[in-house]
């Protein structure tokens, strides 16, 4: 059988503040193939970029893993001491971060950051980290390499700092690439340049990307899978088109109403009422309910499990259950006649 | 009087930037942006971080001084001297809705401000009449008014900036990316509050934003602005569906479409390169290091507005479909 390279299992990350534990991520589950792409698309505070930090293992004080398994190979790295963590970010995951201003540092030049990973991470002498630094550099499209080497972040635009952080995460050739919002902070032509990037550097050297993103349209155009996150939990997971052209999940289906389209003439936008859940009071049913035009009952007592669609596509929606309950009674009561 | 609200003539915004002790350099923000907006319409204002979109606003509502041209509400000219006369008619909702309330102040004060710099009221029973309505109005109820900033959701805090715009029944409202730090869901609400009170008040707009497929939603027309410069104006299906800039045809086409059918099939044109700094500008036409098209003619000339189609104006000396 062939194993998953990232398994997370039923995975808990907790924030203890003054006004009680906020789950921001709440027993989450998910598989990553070798190769693929997974985006994990939701709302700020869902808990995407939570996840990303648990499977890094940097999250803030006072954050942490409260439960659950993250299978990297089969082992098992919430169980790692610090050493073996430093010696896999960089060299198995690496992760870039959503601005790429503060994310590099300012003191340094953008050979020296690159030079210090490839060090750290193989056995290259300072001449081959260089060379290997030039090389991807120009790999990610950087132009004038020699020039920029020598240069501090602040001389290079938005654009071009973000490329020098890519070309830093793959620069151990990471078997997982996790970017964390890259392009949220990008204008809209140099995130195209940026996700074209990616792609093309995804075909070539073949590692897995997580996508953390709040924007749908950079989802749909990058990605295999898609993780729909709402306040610490997944409520619907499936391949691009399973999530866009059959959303089964009510928060999904008004996500996808609430953007305008391009191509649509002038229709009013559906929004989704009310505002986010409080993680420091969460309700006992579904997190979605209070805002959730066809809440039900059950909705407010009861977390509904998550059910299969078919082969693609799982949804955590009580309506779901009801349309089984409502289609057999649909065929008993033409059955009767 | 003539048939627009507001007219923008050749407006500069130039800020010095020193460059020694006893010299400086002109940033052209703003460098020569001309255009009209009529009652109760909306004009889209685009373009990418830099190239002075919201100088523009800023500057319409002389929160800058312009270095020149002119601004023209109404028939009558606005200048320094005059601008407190139009303060009641012409407002502004800002960005960032955690930065742009004060927050020492309740819900009512915020709101209340511009009604007693203004002397709207005549007893305080209507001061606070008003400010429920005014609540109301932007979706948001009387208990509200009590409160503090903090107190509310990114959405509830941009209507409760909204509420304060509309506190003096301006006529013309800056939205500068009134809804770009808002998640998408609460994005919609915030969208459809801005439709209704143009609907109920007829209020015009000039909404500032880089999200082309929200401005594309709430304009009659739009603006494409590159470094200082407006490229492309027209309506708004029209620049979607025919774009003719070689600027504004890059820029559509890199907007990431929420559809993977569409996302697949879809052809780039790939903009090269980054943004030329405004203390630094190319000569003659400022797109000319990026463009595709780009002859001699473009080095030595920058070309202006032309009309090429009914209302669809274009600075550019090649244009291709």
């Amino acid at each position: 059988m062939n194993e998953p390279l990232l398994q997370v299992k039923n995975l808990c990350t907790s924030f203890n503040v003054d006004s009680g534990e906020v789950r921001a991520v709440n027993g989450i589950s998910f598989n990553l193939d070798k190769g693929k792409v997974l985006g994990i698309v939701g709302e700020s505070g869902s808990g995407k970029s939570v996840t990303a930090y648990s499977i890094m293992r940097i999250l803030v004080e006072p954050g942490r893993i409260t439960g659950g398994q993250i299978l990297f190979n089969g082992e098992d790295i919430v169980q790692y001491s610090k050493k073996q963590m430093r010696e896999f970010r960089g060299k198995r995951v690496s992760i870039i971060f959503q601005d790429p201003m503060t994310s590099l540092n300012p003191v340094y030049t953008i050979g020296n950051q690159l030079r210090e990973a490839i060090l750290l991470h193989t056995d290259r002498n300072h001449e081959q980290a260089n060379a290997r630094a030039l090389e991807m550099l120009q790999l990610v499209g950087v132009n004038e390499p020699e020039k920029r080497l020598k240069q501090y972040p602040h001389e290079l635009s938005g654009g071009m700092r973000q490329r020098v952080m890519i070309a830093m995460a793959l620069a151990c050739e990471p078997d997982i690439l996790i970017a964390d919002e890259p392009t949220t902070a990008l204008d809209v032509t140099i995130q195209a340049q940026i996700l074209e990037l990616m792609q093309s550097l995804q075909k070539k050297m073949g590692m897995a990307i997580i996508m953390i993103t709040h924007d749908l349209g950079v989802i749909a155009d990058m990605c295999d899978e898609i993780i729909v996150m709402y306040a610490g939990r997944i409520c619907e997971r499936g391949t691009a088109d399973e999530i866009f052209y059959n959303p089964r999940h009510e928060y999904t289906k008004g996500l996808l109403r609430s953007i305008p389209r391009l191509d649509a003439g002038h229709t009013r936008l559906i929004p989704i009422a009310g505002s986010p859940v409080d993680l420091t009071n969460m309700p006992k049913g579904c997190a979605f309910a209070s805002r959730c035009d066809n809440c039900m009952k059950i909705c407010l007592s009861e977390l509904p499990e998550e059910l299969d669609i078919n082969d693609f596509h799982k949804a955590s929606c009580w309506m779901n259950v009801k349309q089984v309950y409502d289609e057999a009674a649909a065929e008993k009561e033409a059955d009767s006649k | 009087m003539s048939e627009y609200l507001l007219e923008v003539k050749d407006l500069k915004q130039h800020f010095p930037i020193r460059t020694g002790w006893f010299s400086s350099k002109p940033l052209k923000a703003v460098d020569g942006v001309s255009f009209e907006i009529k009652p109760g319409e909306t004009l889209g204002l685009v373009g990418e971080s830099g190239c002075g979109k919201t100088t523009v606003g800023r500057t319409i509502l002389h929160l800058y001084k312009p270095t020149s041209g002119e601004i023209i509400y109404n028939g009558q000219q606005i200048t320094p001297q005059n601008i407190h006369n139009f303060r009641q008619e012409m407002q502004i909702v800002f960005q960032d809705p955690y930065s742009s309330l004060n927050p020492r102040m309740t819900v009512s004060d915020i709101v209340g401000e511009p009604l007693d710099i203004h002397k709207l009221y005549g007893t305080k029973g209507e001061r606070a009449d008003r400010i429920n309505e005014l609540l109301r109005l932007v979706g948001l109820n009387s208990d509200h008014a009590r409160r503090y900033a903090h107190e509310f959701s990114g959405g509830q805090r941009q209507r409760i900036g909204i509420a304060r715009a509309l506190a003096v029944n301006p006529k013309f409202i800056v939205c500068d990316e009134p809804v770009s730090a808002l998640d998408v869901s609460i994005q919609a609400q915030v969208i459809n509050t801005f439709e209704d009170l143009q609907e109920k008040l007829g209020i015009a707009y000039l909404f500032i934003a880089h999200d082309l497929l929200v401005v594309k939603h709430i304009s009659q027309r739009i603006a494409v602005m590159y470094l200082g410069r407006i490229v492309e104006i027209a309506d708004a299906d029209e620049v979607i569906a025919h774009p003719m800039h070689p600027y504004t045809q890059s820029l559509i086409s890199a907007i990431p479409i929420p559809d993977p059918n569409t996302a697949r099939t879809r052809q780039r044109i790939p903009l090269e390169g980054d943004v030329p700094s405004p203390l630094n500008m190319p000569s003659g036409c400022a797109f000319r290091t990026r463009c595709r098209y780009a002859t001699e003619r473009c080095a030595q000339e920058c070309p202006g507005l032309t009309e090429i189609g009914p209302g669809h104006r274009i600075a550019c000396w090649n244009p291709h479909e």
